[in-house]
C-alpha cells in the first residue's frame, strides 16, 4: 500500500549567538520561540500543533515544551536514540511517520542548544584550570552502558570531539593522501556561503585558505576552522500531511526518504570504539544507510540539486561526501579540490547557510531548515530551480539522512 | 611507582561489572581482551554477548602490548590540570589478540616521529596504589 508522505509546512529559529551571547533567555523559552516561528512561517495556530519530537540529549523534554505553549494535547512525543546531533533527520522522518500512520495530525520537530549556560561540548564540560582532587585516583562506578563505554576513552584524556573525529580522519590521510589544505578548501567553502546569511554567527568574517592553514592547532589534524561553532539558538521544523500541507502559506517540501541506523559492532564510533570494523573506519559510518536512501528513493547522488550534509568536523563531511557516493572512497580531497561544493558553480552545492562551521551548531536541525528554504528558494546563496536536497545528520556516530523534494 | 606521563587529575576510568574484570588485569599489569569461550571470537570493550555466535561465555586472554599505531591524535588542548601538551591520543591495533584494537595514548615520543603503523609497545603508568593505565610508546628495537 502506498501513502502520502509526510510533507514539511514551515520552518524558523531565534537568533543565532556566539556561546554565551544568547543573553539571560532560557534553553526552553528559544525552543518556545523557534516553533512559535516555525508554525507561523507554515500559516498555522499553535493550537494545531498535536505532536513533537526530538533527538537524543534534549533537555526541553517535549511535556515541559508542549505545557508551555498551551498545546490543546500532546498526541505524540518522540525522541531519537541516538548520540548528538545524529538523529537530527531522525526526528523527522520520526514525525513523519507520526503524521503518516495517524497518530497526530501537525508534529514540530525542534532543538534549542544553550552551550553558554549548560557546557561547551568543546571541552567537554571539563575546566583544565580547576584544582586537582586531593584523593588518589580510583577505578570509578559506572552507573550505564555509555559510562561504561566512555570508561575506555576517558582515562586517556579522549573527550573532546576534536580529538575523537581527529582519529578517522587521520587514518583517511593515512590511507589516501588527503591533506589539511583540502580540509581548509570545505570550510572556506561554507564561510563564503555564511557571508550572504545574517542568520550566520560567523557572517561578517570572511576566511581565506591562509586563515585556515593559519588558525590553531586543536588535535591534530583538527585545526580551530576544521571545528564547528559553539553556540546558542533554536530552529524548529513543521511537519504535517500532503493533504494538510497544500493548502497553507508556504511552498511545501516533501520528505520523499529517510533513513536512520548503525553499520554493525558501531556503537557510539570512533569516540569509544576503537575495534569498528577496518573498511569502516575511515568512513564516515554511513555507506549502508546512503544506499538503503538511494535504494528507497529509486534516486541517487546524480539527482541531488543541492545538499546539507552535518558538519561538526570538516573531515567528517569529507568522508560523508564518500559515503553518500558524490565520489568514490579516498576522493573526497580532490573532489573538494574541484570547487564542488561551491554555490555558484559547484556540482554539489553544499551548506548554503555556512553550516555548523560557520552559521551555527544547533545539531543539525538548522540544515533541515536550509534544505527546505533551498527548495523554496528563499536560501540567501539559491541554488537554481533546486528540486532534491539531501540533508545528513552526524557521521562517525550513528547517524540520520532525509532527501526532500519540490514537486 | 613507574614513570608518569600524565597528572592525577586525569579523568578516572569507570567500569561496571561486565566490564569490571577488564579493569581488575591492570592492577597486576596484564592487558587482556575478552574471548568468545564458543568460537573464539576476540572482542573490546567487554561486553555480556559475543556479536558474533551470541554465545554468553568467555574468558580472558593475556596479549603481549606489543602492536601498531592504527591512528592517532596530536592534542593542544588540556582535559586536565597539570597536563603536558600537546598529548596522543591514539588507536593501536594489538598483537597476538586476535584483531583487537584498544583506544590509549602514545608516551614517552617526540610527536614528529608518529607515523601510522608504526610498531608500539606497552608501558603500565600507576596513577595510584589501585590504578594502572595501560599506555604505548615506540617500540625500543
Amino acid at each position: 500500500m502506498s501513502r502520502a508522505r509526510a510533507h514539511i509546512a514551515g520552518v524558523g529559529e531565534t537568533q543565532y549567538t556566539r556561546w554565551g551571547k544568547i543573553g539571560p533567555v532560557t534553553e526552553h523559552a528559544l525552543a518556545c520561540q523557534a516553533i512559535q516561528r516555525a508554525v507561523a512561517d507554515a500559516g498555522l495556530e499553535m493550537d494545531d500543533v498535536d505532536g513533537l519530537a526530538s533527538f537524543a540529549e534534549d533537555r526541553n523534554e517535549a511535556i515541559f515544551i508542549a505545557a508551555e505553549l498551551g498545546l490543546p494535547a500532546l498526541r505524540f512525543a518522540n525522541m531519537v536514540w541516538m548520540p548528538g546531533g545524529g538523529g537530527g533527520c531522525a526526528a523527522v522522518a520520526n514525525a513523519a511517520m507520526a503524521v503518516e500512520t495517524g497518530q497526530a495530525q501537525v508534529v514540530v520537530v525542534y532543538r534549542s542548544l544553550c552551550q553558554g549556560q549548560f557546557f561547551r561540548f568543546g571541552n567537554a564540560g571539563r575546566d583544565a584550570s580547576a584544582p586537582a582532587d586531593p584523593t588518589p585516583p580510583t577505578l570509578q562506578q559506572a552507573n550505564s552502558i555509555f559510562l561504561a563505554s566512555m570508561g575506555f576513552a576517558m582515562p586517556y584524556g579522549l573527550l573532546m570531539a576534536a580529538a575523537a573525529y581527529a582519529l578517522p580522519t587521520r587514518r583517511h590521510m593515512h590511507l589516501y593522501g588527503t591533506t589539511s589544505e583540502q580540509l581548509g578548501r570545505l570550510a572556506v567553502t561554507f564561510r563564503e556561503h555564511a557571508s550572504r546569511n545574517p542568520r550566520a554567527v560567523m557572517g561578517g568574517r570572511p576566511m581565506t585558505l591562509e586563515d585556515h592553514q593559519a588558525s590553531p592547532m586543536i588535535a591534530d589534524p583538527h585545526r580551530l576552522f576544521d571545528c564547528c561553532l559553539e553556540s546558542d539558538g533554536a530552529c524548529a521544523v513543521v511537519v504535517t500531511s500532503a493533504e494538510r500541507a497544500r493548502d497553507l502559506a508556504k511552498q511545501p517540501v516533501e520528505i520523499l526518504a529517510s533513513e536512520q541506523g548503525a553499520p554493525k559492532g558501531y556503537a557510539f564510533g570512533p569516540f569509544t570504539n576503537a575495534n569498528i570494523a577496518d573498511a569502516l573506519y575511515a568512513t564516515g559510518g554511513c555507506e549502508e544507510l546512503a544506499g538503503r536512501l538511494w535504494g528507497k528513493s529509486g534516486l541517487g547522488p546524480g539527482d541531488v540539486d543541492v545538499a546539507q550534509i552535518y558538519d561538526h568536523f570538516t573531515g567528517c563531511v569529507l568522508m560523508q561526501l564518500e559515503d553518500y557516493g558524490f565520489c568514490k572512497r579516498g576522493e573526497g580531497g580532490p573532489f573538494i579540490e574541484t570547487g564542488a561544493l561551491a554555490w555558484k558553480g559547484g556540482s554539489l552545492p553544499t551548506n548554503t547557510h555556512g553550516g555548523s562551521l560557520s552559521e551555527a551548531y544547533i545539531h543539525g536541525l538548522n540544515h533541515v531548515v536550509e534544505g527546505v528554504r533551498s527548495l523554496r528558494g528563499e536560501s540567501t546563496s539559491p541554488v537554481d530551480d533546486a528540486q532534491v536536497c539531501l540533508v545528513t545528520s552526524a557521521a562517525c556516530v550513528p547517524s540520520s539522512a532525509i532527501l526532500l523534494g519540490r514537486r | 611507582m613507574s614513570e608518569r606521563f600524565f597528572p592525577d587529575s586525569m579523568p578516572p576510568p569507570m567500569a561496571d561489572t561486565t566490564t569490571l574484570p577488564w579493569w581488575q588485569a591492570p592492577a597486576e599489569h596484564r592487558l587482556v581482551v575478552q574471548r568468545c569461550t564458543s568460537c573464539q571470537h576476540t572482542r573490546l570493550p567487554p561486553a555480556p554477548v559475543c556479536p558474533e555466535c551470541r554465545g554468553a561465555d568467555a574468558d580472558w586472554q593475556e596479549v603481549s602490548g606489543r602492536g601498531e599505531l592504527y591512528t592517532y591524535s596530536i592534542v593542544h588542548r588540556p582535559i586536565a590540570a597539570g597536563q603536558e601538551l600537546p598529548y596522543v591520543v591514539a588507536v593501536i591495533a594489538l598483537e597476538d589478540s586476535g584483531g583487537v584494537r584498544i583506544l590509549s595514548n602514545i608516551v614517552d615520543v617526540d610527536v614528529a616521529e608518529l607515523e601510522v603503523g608504526m610498531p608500539v609497545e606497552l608501558v603500565w603508568e600507576d596513577m595510584s596504589p589501585e590504578l594502572a593505565i595501560p599506555r604505548f610508546r615506540p617500540l625500543r628495537a
